[in-house]
């Protein structure tokens, strides 16, 4: 078969971009190799691991389950776009370092673009709301107990001064 | 773990997704959420050579009351919408219960309902709770459209009664009537997981807390959704007292096949704890309800 391409403009981080893309590349690997946006990362390819969750207009979802090209016109923020200026972090990123809420690092950011929606939909979680938020993401280094106690403290963090 | 090539074709219209279907036949298929298409595309199961994208019909996104008796939902409709609809809890409560069961956050912000019921695992749960309410799919095609009872719709694993040219658009669910009670619970081994076994129950009862009306369906415990409601009618004009009996009867009316992590004797088992736990439930809320 030939190769169908497709143009598309996507946003991402609030910055505009113009590709052609071929109509089977993943959006998680678009960001990758196309965009050299490489926080994304990629687990298990089939929705799982929740290591590639990005935000698609500000909703959390698996990047490795849609295609590049359904994103035309569509607005995602990944990892790369979290923090609120270079040299500042996301509270929530804060939190995890401040509780070694990783080790290895490698199922963080899709932990980060989960948690940092929910905390948005979700200002005052408790423990088991933060625990069942965080089930769709799978972190074999912690056993989650940190993530949880960082996700705690951004929530009460945000509380006192909302970004 | 990268899909095989494919046509890319962004619906813009719903009669333009029927007739590139209606042309494309059984080489293409619609790709709604694609949280389970998607993954079977990426592990080469399914090699479609055209996909036909409908999330930009936006008209099949909704929910509205059909005549103040049910519930209509469209194909495109997401589980976070519903999840975020504080009608849902109120008019079917049975799905309000069962969504914190299907999946996880992020499938659940991007699946849909016509998705999940077109795939037809029977191991999921929404097509158990279609069947439990007796809900009607409605499946449109460029030929014109017609309405299925859920009962007809699943027909087998991954199978389902639309022909090769048709969409499933909406599914109708009704409003149960006063004093009625429902109840969904299952057994999975970890949270967000396909349930081992699960159950959704309907009770309807009179004035005096006698039941009228059961409906039960199963999902995990076969090729389709089990409905066992002729089985749990064993409760009907008697009350709680009589649920062992009704529960002792789905037992014994299910056939289920086992699966990698339950063999058939303990689906058995999970069927009659759930049973009994689920009916009591339903009854009690049905007596207050």
């Amino acid at each position: 078969m030939d190769e169908d391409l497709h143009d598309l403009v996507v946003t991402v981080n609030g910055n505009s971009y113009a590709r052609r893309v071929e109509s089977r590349l993943l959006l998680s690997d678009f960001l990758r190799h196309e965009l050299r946006l490489a926080g994304t990362h990629v687990g298990c390819e089939h929705g799982v691991c929740g290591a590639c969750t990005v935000q698609l207009d500000g909703v959390p979802v698996r990047s490795c389950l849609l295609f590049a090209v359904q994103m035309n016109g569509k607005s995602i923020t990944t990892v790369e776009g979290l923090a609120p200026a270079a040299d500042r972090l996301h509270v929530l990123q804060e939190a995890m370092h401040a509780h070694h809420g990783l080790q290895c690092g490698y199922c963080t950011p899709g932990i980060l673009m989960t948690m940092s929606a929910f905390l948005e939909d979700c200002p005052d979680p408790d423990e088991e709301q933060v625990r069942e938020a965080l089930s769709g993401n799978l972190c074999r280094c912690t056993g989650y107990q940190h993530i949880v106690d960082a996700v705690l403290t951004a929530a009460a963090r945000l509380k006192e001064t909302p970004v | 773990m990268k899909p095989a090539p494919f046509k890319y074709i962004a619906a813009e219209s719903l009669a333009h997704a029927l007739a590139l279907k209606a042309e494309h036949g059984d080489e293409a298929r619609f790709l709604a959420g694609g949280q389970s298409l998607v993954p079977t595309m990426n592990f080469r199961l399914a090699q479609p050579a055209v996909l036909i994208d409908i999330n930009p019909l936006e008209t099949l996104s909704s929910l509205s009351r059909v005549n103040g008796h049910a519930l209509r939902i469209g194909a495109l409709t997401r589980y976070r919408m519903l999840e975020r609809d504080a009608s849902i809890a109120e008019t079917m409560p049975l799905i309000a219960e069962a969504l914190p069961h299907i999946a996880h956050p992020q499938i659940r912000n991007r699946g849909t309902i016509g998705g999940n019921l077109s795939h037809a695992d029977p191991a999921s749960e929404l097509p158990a709770i279609v069947v439990a309410l007796e809900g009607r799919l409605r499946a449109q095609s460029a030929r014109g459209e017609r309405w299925i009872a859920a009962s007809d719709f699943f027909q087998g694993p991954l199978t389902t009664a639309l022909a090769v040219d048709e969409m499933l658009t909406d599914v109708e669910l009704p409003v149960q009537p006063v004093r009625s009670g429902s109840c969904f619970m299952e057994v999975a081994r970890r949270k967000g997981d396909f349930a081992l076994l699960g159950i959704a129950v309907v009770v309807t009862v009179d004035e005096e807390g006698v039941c009228t009306r059961v409906r039960a369906a199963l999902c995990g415990g076969g090729e389709t959704p089990v409905d066992v409601s002729e089985a749990a009618a064993v409760l009907i004009g008697r009350k709680e007292t009589a649920i062992a009996d009704a529960t002792e009867a789905v037992r014994q009316a299910i056939d289920p096949s086992g699966n990698m992590h339950a063999d058939p004797e303990y689906q058995r088992h999970l069927a009659g704890v759930l049973a009994k736990r689920a009916l009591a439930t339903a009854m009690e809320r049905a007596r207050h309800g």
